[in-house]
């Protein structure tokens, strides 16, 4: 069942968000031994959650529009008194003072927050390896790695352990695993969420998001988490386009451009499904076009050096001190080092080494500065292609989900995985990505969808076209039976 | 290439990742430095093609909003609950966070 379902009938009081849960954490448990999604389930503290929704509706309330909607969240969000560990030993057994606001919002609009996702460590890596408690599993093929880094949300949606999840994208760590599991996943504008209560990776590039497995889902959860918060001095002072309200209304006259740098490199496989679902925009009425944006072959090198600088600042807060893990030492400076090789995988102290080094002096401008002007020339780049087009259109991917462990030991082959997401968030902008069938594996590709800031109501539109033309998917290896046949038939609706 | 673009710079040395490494208080053990200054090295190499564009006259960008000072109201409200962050800690005494001594003399 969808969350749009599921929330329908709680409200009605035909189901009970009691019942609705207790499945779904039965699904977990048949489940999540073979994927490892989740790093906590979180069994009572959701049964009490549902036991009020079901007290709200009885006494009359309406307690919103997740009513009883089961949600996953990657453990990189703040919950208030309950384990946030980012995946790393650094941060084991710390019980975050707070709830992130959208943590917040999910409560406030009824979810039931079943359960903390697995990530790489710190947000940090494109396959969820990098997690200091063990790699999750693609549902699709349980050798292979379900992207990341918010695999763990990504793919515990995928097998419907629950029906939507929240990630964090700070260079396409929402777009990517929901394109190799086969999901829906949305990057939205930077500041229409907000990040407080997120843990810090590289501020000016993260994003949380929705990760669903269909449009309307995502479009409900970003209605749900959006808008302006005062606790976050980068979020914007406007009202969010509502996205779920226009959804439906088609993309006739819409200006698309198929952009020749998200498909350079890509598997065959893989260009074949994004062509395809441009046809199907055009058999919708939109006017599609080929168009180049060559300074997008810039974003990687700038993005490998801006987010890694990010990052070592940011990181530096993990000093034993307040929180977190200390390894004791006779003097603070030893006991810092100390903590910090203890605390840290290898990722991470390889994107500190980065940081700190492109920070440094003597490589400041040849590398940070420099970088920051690319990130302007991108940004020009984008603003002219969008004189011409309303959304852009590519591959979210350049391949479908590899297999486990054959490229931790490169990290600059993992970083390539990234190659058509980073430009997004250096930009600010929103992108989605949304299912269009499988490779000659049966493994599933992702196409992408690419809008102006605060161009989510066209994307979306955009987005719910292609689900509706998508070819009917196979079910992942490893499902619950919340999702089981019901899912070809839910695509095929729309 | 214009200018004031800066030259690429020379390949990053197992010497320079141990500095790194020391000013980013990470204690690394000399295999994590062997295994490291060559990943590093081989990152850079690739991050280094930004080296060679044209940035003439651009200007950076640090975030993507038009956003400058941020300001609210100065009004008293809540904060976070002292004891409850202090719990937290890995060490605490009389509602202050505990650490080594900071300077090279016992007190």
């Amino acid at each position: 069942m969808s969350a749009s379902e599921i929330a329908e009938r709680v409200r009605r009081g035909e189901t009970s968000a009691v019942d609705v849960l207790e499945e779904h954490l039965r699904a977990i448990e048949e489940c999540d031994g073979a994927l490892q999604a989740f790093l906590t389930v979180l069994g009572d503290t959701a049964r009490a959650e549902a036991r009020e929704i079901d007290r709200r509706v009885g006494a009359g309330e309406d307690p919103g529009p997740l009513a009883g909607v089961p949600v996953a969240v990657k453990d990189n969000l703040c919950t208030r008194g309950l384990p946030t560990t980012c995946a790393s030993r650094i941060l084991e057994g710390w019980l975050p003072p707070y709830d992130a606001t959208v943590v917040e919002r999910l409560r406030g609009a009824g979810a039931v927050v079943v359960g903390k996702t697995n990530l790489d460590e710190f947000a940090m890596g494109s396959s969820t390896e990098n997690s200091a408690f063990g790699p999750t599993h693609n549902p699709h093929d349980p050798r292979r790695v379900p992207g990341g880094s918010s695999g763990g949300s990504a793919a515990s949606v995928a097998a419907g352990l629950v029906p939507i999840a929240l990630g964090s994208d700070t260079g396409g760590s929402i777009r990517q695993p929901s394109a190799l599991c086969g999901v829906v996943g949305l990057k939205p504008t930077y500041g229409t969420v907000s990040r407080y209560g997120l843990v810090a990776f590289a501020s000016s590039l993260d994003q949380v998001g929705p990760i669903a497995r269909t449009v309307a889902d995502a479009a409900t959860l970003f209605d749900v988490i959006g808008g302006h918060d005062p606790r976050d001095s980068t979020s914007l002072e406007r009202l969010n386009p509502l996205a779920l309200a226009r959804l439906e209304e088609g993309v006739d006259g819409m200006r698309v451009g198929v952009v020749v740098e998200l498909l350079d490199g890509a598997d065959a496989s893989v260009v074949k499904r994004v062509h395809e679902a441009a046809e199907a925009l055009a058999a919708a009425g939109a006017n599609v076009e080929e168009c180049s944006v060559p300074e997008l072959g810039y974003a990687l090198p700038a993005y490998y050096l801006l987010a890694p600088a990010e990052a070592s600042s940011n990181l530096a807060r993990y000093d034993g001190v307040r929180y977190g893990l200390r390894v004791d030492a006779p003097s603070a400076e030893a006991m810092n080092g100390a903590t910090r090789a203890a605390g840290f995988g290898p990722e991470v102290k390889r994107r500190i080494m980065l940081g700190t080094y492109a920070l440094s002096a003597g490589y400041y401008d040849a590398y940070y500065g420099q970088a920051q002007k690319v990130r302007t020339l991108i940004i020009r780049a984008f603003a002219r292609a969008y004189e011409h087009v309303d959304v852009l259109i590519g591959a979210t991917t350049p391949t479908t989900a590899f297999e486990l462990g054959s490229k931790v030991d490169d990290p600059l082959a993992m970083y390539l995985s990234d190659v058509c997401t980073v430009p997004t968030n250096l930009a600010g902008h929103p992108a989605i990505t949304v299912p269009f069938g499988a490779d000659d594996l049966g493994l599933p590709i992702g196409v992408q969808l690419l809008a102006p800031a605060l161009g989510e109501t066209p994307m979306f539109q955009a987005a719910a076209v292609i689900e509706g033309a998508a070819p009917a998917a196979a079910l992942p290896q490893i499902c619950a039976s919340t999702i089981g046949a019901n899912q070809t038939s839910t695509r095929g609706e729309r | 290439m214009s200018e004031n673009t800066p030259a690429r710079p020379e390949r990053l040395t197992r010497e320079d990742a141990a500095y790194v490494a020391r000013l980013a208080r990470v204690d690394l053990t000399e295999e994590e430095l062997d295994l490291y200054a060559g990943q590093l090295a081989a990152v850079l190499d690739h991050a280094a093609q930004v080296a060679a564009i044209a940035t003439s006259g651009v200007e950076p960008t640090a975030h993507t909003l038009p956003l400058r000072n941020v300001l609210r109201d100065d009004v008293v409200r809540p904060s976070l609950d002292r004891e409850e962050v202090l719990a937290q800690a890995p060490r605490a005494e009389d509602g202050r966070f505990m650490v080594p001594r900071i300077l090279g003399e016992a007190p």
